[in-house]
């Protein structure tokens, strides 16, 4: 179903449909004024295809982060670790400081 | 200032979402091994002048972002401000709206979200310019906020929000491509 903007589902003042769409990303990035923010939240109050189309995004965002999370290899970690206390315990440095 | 000696203690914890990110940035694991490597030398070295209580994250992010840069930009070379393809908004949920209202009234985009997998979404954001892939990486798989992104980047934060704008939208095209390419969500789209 298409999106469609719902007049009777306007509150009487505030954003429309195509509005909060247009700062929906702020919205949920948590970037809105506090006056903007809650202009949307009345107009979510009011219009649920709007609360749809945003908890879609959400949703979204969410799948997006977790899809890509990585194991780091153990030997990367070691390696790196290595590297660091070599770093400590190597000339120019003070030395005695390896927590490793 | 922060004391080397403690900076292992504070900075290993972050070594998972740092080689996340730097896998999504080479694409490839080699690089993105010692690109985590290349980081923590430097952010080692350096790590006298951070300040002890500001965003230690952050801090570590700008030093991946722009070691990534002058190394293996570098070495690729790839064409920058790419064209991307630009779609408009609520593209995915949309698409897959329209879908479900072609299949009489299933809960089509829970489904479709669902069924991506982790190499498909993977593969969408690695499809992305440089550029609004780190954007979009930084803010939706890192969770940074705008100004974070601002500094770590070294763009100003309208750069910041045209990049993730047109990034996201980008992002979903690619995923609804997938879809489709599985079949999925095959049916003649009623709309344009």
């Amino acid at each position: 179903m298409d999106h469609v903007e719902e007049p009777r589902s306007q509150p009487k003042v505030g954003v429309n449909c195509s509005e909060a769409v247009h700062v929906l990303y702020h919205f949920l990035d948590g970037e809105l004024t506090p006056e903007r923010k809650l202009l949307i939240e009345y107009h979510l109050d009011a219009c649920y295809h709007c609360v749809e189309a945003f908890e879609f995004e959400i949703e979204l965002r969410e799948l997006i982060k977790q899809r890509c999370q990585e194991q780091v290899p153990d030997e990367l970690r070691l390696r790196i670790k290595d590297l660091l206390a070599t770093e400590a315990a190597g000339p120019g440095t003070k030395g005695g400081g390896s927590t490793f | 200032m922060a004391d080397q000696a403690t900076f292992a203690d504070q900075a290993m914890e972050h070594m998972p979402s740092l080689y996340a990110a730097a896998m999504r940035m080479t694409r490839n694991r080699a690089d993105a091994e010692d690109l985590v490597q290349e980081t923590y030398l430097k952010a080692y070295r350096a790590f006298g002048g951070f300040q002890e209580g500001t965003n230690l994250r952050a801090w570590l992010y700008r030093i991946l972002t722009n070691t990534f840069i002058n190394i293996y930009r570098a070495k690729k070379r790839r064409p920058d401000e790419s064209n991307l393809d630009d779609v408009e908004d609520l593209y995915l949920y949309r698409r897959l709206g329209a879908l479900e209202a072609a299949q009489a009234g299933r809960s089509a985009e829970d489904e479709v979200l669902d069924s991506f997998t982790e190499t498909e979404v993977k593969s969408a954001l690695e499809a992305l310019p440089e550029q609004f892939r780190m954007a979009v990486l930084l803010a939706d798989v890192e969770g940074f906020q705008y100004k974070e992104i601002a500094e770590i980047l070294d763009i100003p934060i309208g750069t910041v929000m045209s990049r993730l704008h047109r990034g996201r939208r980008a992002l979903q095209k690619s995923l609804f491509e997938f879809g489709r390419q599985r079949r999925l969500v095959d049916q003649p789209v009623a709309q344009p």
